[in-house]
């Protein structure tokens, strides 16, 4: 084994390479401006950006949060300043900065989906994440992923007014009864890849006034708290629609989290509540999982992925003479 | 509105230099009272740091089922020059996350991101000023009265409380300042009563052509209402929850008025935390205001 050996970051989403798999998860980054302060954001994988509407969205009212075990609350409400401002402002930061923008839309509609994604066809998009499992636009818990014949109604209509060279990739809510029925259904709709999974629906009481905390009442939970559930949706999707590519998502806070995701059947992944906690997670993130796959003898990431899907003996025959791979700081 | 009607309105605040997250060693903890002062050896934030500004500490330790950081106003940083340099904070125990923070010795590490936010805008120098704080919201009070005497302003401060133990800096304040007024709710210390009490004198007394605040938001809007009621402005630094600290959750907005007039969601964080009192819409506070720029959005 040889010192110079490394090991493959790079990954796709469906056509789109990069350099690493680790992105940002939407909303949890604003649009990467604020944490360039902390790292460049041209060393992610991408950036995916906070769900962005046509118009202009004031949000929920406060309290707008609320910490639960290993996790949060969130009622936000897709706060933004709406599709041309996001265009003139944010996306052309970005570009600037030289990060992957995956640019996340969220309408009321199909109608203003498709108005978003062909306000964004000529605009430096690398993939597009339609976020059609948020539960804080109206509504909530008649998202349309929550429908497989809404989501491929959206997931369709978008695909047609996207521009051909973009991948679109379906977010996905966990709450629902079978997410491969789902899954199957935006694939089927043209969808080139999945992301998943969008918050769960929770919901916390203040003991002090006996009512909900939260002003949207209830709200998205995130964090480490839902990782299980995002690890075994990512599993099963894998396993529904296995020539999809998934961007994983859903409490990941560690390189090891992240392999997790990686091994269940994700092509990259995003990292979302961590970087509230800790701005410069993703980052570190890249550098633990590198260590990780190197760890156990993967040359690539893409030779991990999917790879608990494996028999033991498939495993092992694919893993024989393979030693840790050296040079890669542990 | 206050802020724009009279001279002088503050000069706007210089661009603070970036924040960075850091490691610090806990060098000194002192109880004052109900609360529990950390100074910390944190060269990178104490080297940027403007007063006004705050940082967020991580709390838990590294296994932690507490994701969300709490935000501490600075005061009392020194920057590095022949030691490290240090910042201090003031943590009141009222939750799970505090009262971890408060047991925490001299020795253990703080994972802390700071310097955050906006510094208190400086008036012209010269410009007398009162400064008013209430519980420990008087200490990022503090290192702006060292300021503003430093710009030959005249300064007052006034500090209150519910009751003596959550009173903060009072003997500090009096040694920079020469004099300071207490006020506490159950009249335990100083005069019994509120901070708003004595400030329609001090604001008279000093010619004060500007008020400082920090403290609960039910203070900030009474101290806004005063220095209105004397059509000077008022700076008051804002306690909003907040998850992230830096500008990317979204959490922690208040309904601010922009000098274009239209209201909108302002991150405290980022656009805060200090802000104009005659602009935050303290009525509004909690709730979604129709004329809100993008309520029709929603």
């Amino acid at each position: 084994m040889t010192m110079d050996m490394t090991v493959d970051m790079t990954t796709s989403l469906a056509s789109v390479e990069l350099a690493n798999p680790v992105l940002t998860a939407s909303g949890c980054a604003a649009a990467g401006r604020e944490l360039s302060q902390f790292f460049d954001v041209a060393d992610l994988g991408g950036v995916v950006t906070k769900s962005i509407m046509l118009k202009p969205r004031s949000g929920r009212p406060t309290p707008r949060m609320a910490e639960t075990p290993s996790g949060m609350l969130n009622s936000i409400g897709l706060q933004g300043p709406g599709i041309d401002s996001f265009i003139a402002n944010d996306l052309s930061w970005l570009r600037q900065a030289g990060a992957r923008a995956v640019v996340s839309i969220a309408g009321h509609n199909t109608d203003e989906f498709v108005s978003l994604a062909k306000r964004l066809y000529h605009q430096p998009v690398d993939v597009l994440e339609v976020n059609i499992s948020c539960p804080n636009v109206e509504s909530r818990g008649q998202v349309f992923a929550c429908d497989p014949i809404a989501s491929a109604r959206v997931i369709s209509a978008v695909r047609r007014a996207t521009n051909p060279n973009v991948p679109i990739f379906a977010k996905l809510s966990p709450d629902v009864t079978d997410i491969t029925q789902i899954a199957r259904a935006v694939a089927d709709a043209g969808a080139d890849g999945i992301s998943l999974i969008n918050t769960l629906l929770g919901l916390d009481i203040d003991l002090d006034t006996m009512r909900p905390t939260l002003g949207g009442t209830t709200g998205g939970l995130s964090g480490p708290a839902i990782r299980p559930v995002a690890l075994r949706c990512v599993w099963q999707v894998h396993q529904a629609v296995p020539q999809l590519p998934l961007l994983g998502m859903g409490g990941i806070r560690t390189g090891q989290d992240a392999l997790q995701f990686i091994l269940a059947g994700a092509s990259a992944v995003s990292v979302g509540t961590a970087i509230f906690h800790d701005p410069t997670a993703p980052i570190r993130i890249i550098a633990e999982l590198e260590a990780e796959l190197a760890r156990r003898g993967f040359r690539s990431v893409a030779e991990a992925v999917g790879f608990a899907h494996l028999s033991p003996e498939e495993q092992a025959a694919f893993l024989a003479n393979r030693s840790p791979v050296a040079g890669v700081a542990s | 509105m206050a802020g724009e009607t009279v001279d002088p309105a503050p000069a706007p605040a210089p661009a603070p230099a970036g924040p960075v997250q850091e490691t610090g060693e806990i060098f000194d903890v002192t109880r004052f009272g109900e609360y529990t002062q950390f100074t910390v050896v944190a060269p990178g934030v104490a080297r940027a740091y403007q007063p006004g500004q705050f940082a967020a500490v991580a709390v838990g330790g590294p296994e932690t089922s507490m994701l969300l950081r709490r935000s501490f106003a600075l005061y009392g940083v020194k920057p590095g020059r022949e030691f490290a340099g240090t910042i201090q904070f003031v943590v009141a125990a009222n939750g799970r996350g505090t009262e971890w923070l408060v047991q925490q010795k001299i020795g253990a590490r703080l994972d802390l991101v700071g310097p955050l936010g906006v510094p208190f805008p400086l008036p012209r120098p010269g410009v007398p000023a009162v400064l008013v704080g209430g519980g420990y919201g008087s200490a990022p009070l503090i290192p702006l009265a060292e300021k503003l005497i430093a710009q030959d302003s005249e300064v007052e401060v006034i500090v209150g409380a519910a009751t003596a133990g959550r009173l903060f800096g009072e003997l500090q304040i009096k040694r920079l300042v020469g004099t300071v007024t207490v006020t506490t709710d159950d009249g335990s210390a100083g005069q019994r009563g509120w901070v708003t009490d004595p400030l329609p004198s001090a604001i008279e007394r000093l010619g004060a052509e500007i008020v400082y605040a920090c403290g609960p938001m039910g203070m900030l809007r009474a101290v806004g209402e005063v220095a209105q009621a004397h059509a000077i402005p008022a700076q008051v630094a804002v306690e909003e929850s907040m998850a992230c600290g830096i500008g990317v959750c979204m959490t922690c907005v208040l309904p601010v008025r922009g000098s274009d007039g239209v209201s909108r969601f302002v991150r405290s964080c980022v656009e805060g935390p200090i802000f104009d009192a005659g602009r935050i819409r303290w009525a509004d506070v909690g709730k979604l205001p129709a004329d809100l720029y993008g309520a029709d959005g929603m």
